[in-house]
């Protein structure tokens, strides 16, 4: 290993994956490496004997799951958002020609103690049990505001300006109700929390206008999901970076990242061996303790998740193969939504007749199992369930200095919006541009 | 899986489309061979696999069947523990390379092959195929022992010369002939992925062309 690399990049998990093929598509030589013997980091998806070995050692999968290669159990529940960020990095990368995606068959809204479903077109919106007669009226008022909207054009402004107004005053304006704006502000802008609401309204008029435009691609829900689960989606990145000329080196112990006498990165040693570059871009996990002593990355949160199997669809759901239900945090006192996702074999990630729930939130307090629950009680009979608190960090510097890149951990949103920002962010403290995507040139075909 | 559209991607002539993916030890030769098989050309200096990995060639048999090979190169994740598995997911066919003037890269070979009967779909046909025949002279591993292992594993064998041509277009036929054209489709559910027209999802690259905010119409 005494080749010099452009960058180092440590982890496969998909923000990792994503720069390593747009810098090896850019001419960079990269290489690329993890620790673990599977692709995906902590965005991967493990098979039954992959996700026992990680929370349950001693103990073998029951054989009645069946299949072991059957299983792509996803770490981290997300879907993409079909008219978003990510949609658009798949498409001009090209990488779709390996991966096949399937619509999420339902978005659902908790509210009053029963789930319902987000409506998606006038007609549901009509028949929903969310809204009484006349909030539907206002509603739909608000929402033919929002369509209707030209930045250019005053007359569709209503007397709103939406960089200074916030949503408050929009909300307001059109009389809606706290149950509604918990609806629109959670299952639609798909807001967290309720600080959205003070600021001002032009990211939730940009929210909603994505979650109303995915609605349309396909018609069932905002979202899609490859088959086969998310860890394709870095494998596919990795692949792109191969075909350009990346370096892939999976189950490798990443003992110190070696900088200079000024701090400055040198090199990655593994298995005894050092290995040099300009510059390294990794995930939070690789730079935790440093032997320096610095401190490079900050915990800013935990999320708890709970893998679920389940034998039956979610209740309440009109047994749909695949949903997303949001708890909006005003429902069941508390300052963080609980989202449910779920997927079945329909998406090829379990075998006939189960189904996978992930339950999740950003904990607030010590006991975040608790937290959760009003989550696992909309689920019915639980099969078995896995559960992992997992801390959120952060890097701390701007890195230019020392040539040390550190991406986020993934996050508690329900999609890979943030995880795009993230990549984009990297991107430009790495090249020291904005990332602008190129069409891949077309490869000759016989 | 979709019933209307898997009929109407067979009355495209989607059910010939097959992804066959390459193995076998770094420079056996695995994209010479694809190269001589795809474009009829062969490079003695040809660095390790860079930018072409997704080609496409056509195979017409004697009963005027067209059969459309995806071939997946290694892309070089081979050669330190890290192909994924996307890779063997859903292929249909596999040529395990090995070279002949090589002995090792025969055991290496075996590996593969282990692998791909543990990783990949039980039904898959896979071609054992002994390179670079051009140096004969300097063979290592004889055509019995070859033979004999792919009799005993029930594998295809045969060897060919990428840089001559020699044997070339001939197995990629053989694989062909072999494959079932009318399996039922779950055994091929690789030829989903064959594109926009094999695919029962929905396309991502569909959408680019409509516009935003329309609804588009239901692919699934």
């Amino acid at each position: 290993m005494d080749e010099e690399y452009d960058v180092i990049v440590l982890g496969t998990g998909l923000t990792e994956c994503i720069l390593s093929g747009l810098l090896s598509v850019e001419g960079k030589k990269v290489l690329h490496m993890d620790r673990n013997d599977y692709y995906g980091g902590d965005s991967a998806s493990l098979n039954l004997s992959q996700l026992y070995r990680k929370f349950r050692p001693d103990q073998a999968p029951p054989t009645e799951l069946g299949r072991d290669r059957d299983y792509a159990v996803d770490l981290v529940p997300k879907f993409i958002i079909a008219s978003g960020e990510l949609t658009k990095i798949l498409v001009h990368t090209d990488v779709t020609r390996y991966l096949e995606f399937k619509q999420i068959a339902g978005s659902f809204v908790y509210r009053d103690g029963k789930i319902s479903k987000v409506p998606s077109t006038e007609m549901e919106a009509v028949k929903s049990p969310l809204m009484g007669l006349f909030e539907k009226r206002r509603a739909k008022k608000f929402f033919e505001f929002l369509q209707g909207w030209r930045d250019e054009d005053l007359a569709t402004h209503q007397g709103i300006n939406l960089d200074t107004d916030s949503m408050k005053t929009v909300y307001e304006k059109f009389g809606l109700e706290p149950g509604t704006q918990d609806f629109i502000g959670h299952a639609m802008a798909l807001y967290l929390d309720d600080d959205y609401i003070t600021k001002a309204a032009r990211p939730t008029y940009d929210r909603i206008i994505l979650y109303t435009s995915s609605m349309a691609r396909y018609g069932k829900s905002p979202y899609i999901y490859p088959l086969y689960g998310l860890g394709e989606l870095p494998q596919s990145f990795a692949r792109l970076s191969a075909i350009y000329g990346g370096t892939y080196m999976l189950d490798k112990p990443i003992e110190q990242i070696v900088t200079d006498a000024d701090g400055k990165f040198v090199g990655v040693t593994s298995a005894g061996e050092t290995v040099k570059a300009k510059q390294v871009i990794g995930d939070p996990s690789y730079f935790g303790a440093s032997a320096d002593g610095k401190v490079r990355v900050v915990e800013e949160g935990k999320v708890v998740r709970a893998i679920c199997f389940l034998k039956h669809p979610i209740p309440g759901t009109e047994d749909a193969d695949s949903c997303q239900v949001i708890i909006p945090q005003n429902q069941v006192g508390r300052k963080h939504d609980i989202y449910i996702a779920m997927v079945s074999s329909t998406h090829n990630v379990c075998a006939k007749d189960i189904y996978v729930a992930i339950v999740s939130t950003i904990v607030e307090t010590d006991r975040p199992e608790l937290e959760i629950a009003p989550g696992l009680s909309l689920l019915g009979p639980i099969y078995d369930k896995f559960v992992d608190i997992t801390p959120l960090y952060t890097p701390t510097s701007s890195d230019q200095a020392d040539n040390i890149f550190i991406t986020r951990s993934y996050d508690a949103t329900s999609h890979f919006e943030t995880v795009v920002e993230d990549v984009q962010d990297v991107w430009k403290r790495v090249t020291g541009t904005d990332l602008v995507l190129k069409k891949r040139e077309v490869e000759v075909t016989g | 899986m979709n019933g209307d559209a898997q009929t109407a991607d067979r009355q495209n002539g989607a059910r010939t489309r097959f992804k066959l993916v390459l193995l076998g030890e770094s420079a056996v030769g695995k994209s010479s061979l694809v190269l001589r098989f795809v474009k009829d050309q062969f490079d003695d200096y040809r660095e390790s696999t860079i930018g072409a990995a997704f080609l496409t060639q056509t195979v017409t048999l004697e009963d005027q069947t067209t059969v459309k090979f995806e071939i997946w190169d290694t892309a070089g994740q081979e050669r330190y523990k890290s192909l994924a598995p996307m890779y063997y997911r859903n292929a249909n066919c596999a040529v395990v390379v090995y070279d002949i003037t090589q002995a090792a890269s025969l055991e290496k070979a075996r590996t593969w092959i282990r692998e791909l009967q543990r990783q990949a779909d039980p039904s898959i046909v896979i071609a054992l195929c002994g390179n670079k025949l051009d140096l004969a002279a300097r063979r290592q591993v004889s055509q019995e022992e070859a033979k004999k292992y792919a009799d005993e594993e029930g594998l295809m064998w045969t060897e060919t010369s990428a840089k001559t041509g020699e044997g070339v277009t001939e197995i990629f036929t053989a694989i062909a002939q072999k494959l079932p054209l009318t399996a039922p489709s779950a055994t091929r559910a690789g030829a989903t992925r064959a594109g926009p027209g094999a695919r029962t999802g929905v396309d991502l690259n569909k959408q680019a062309t409509g516009a935003p905010g329309q609804p588009d119409a239901c692919n699934c």
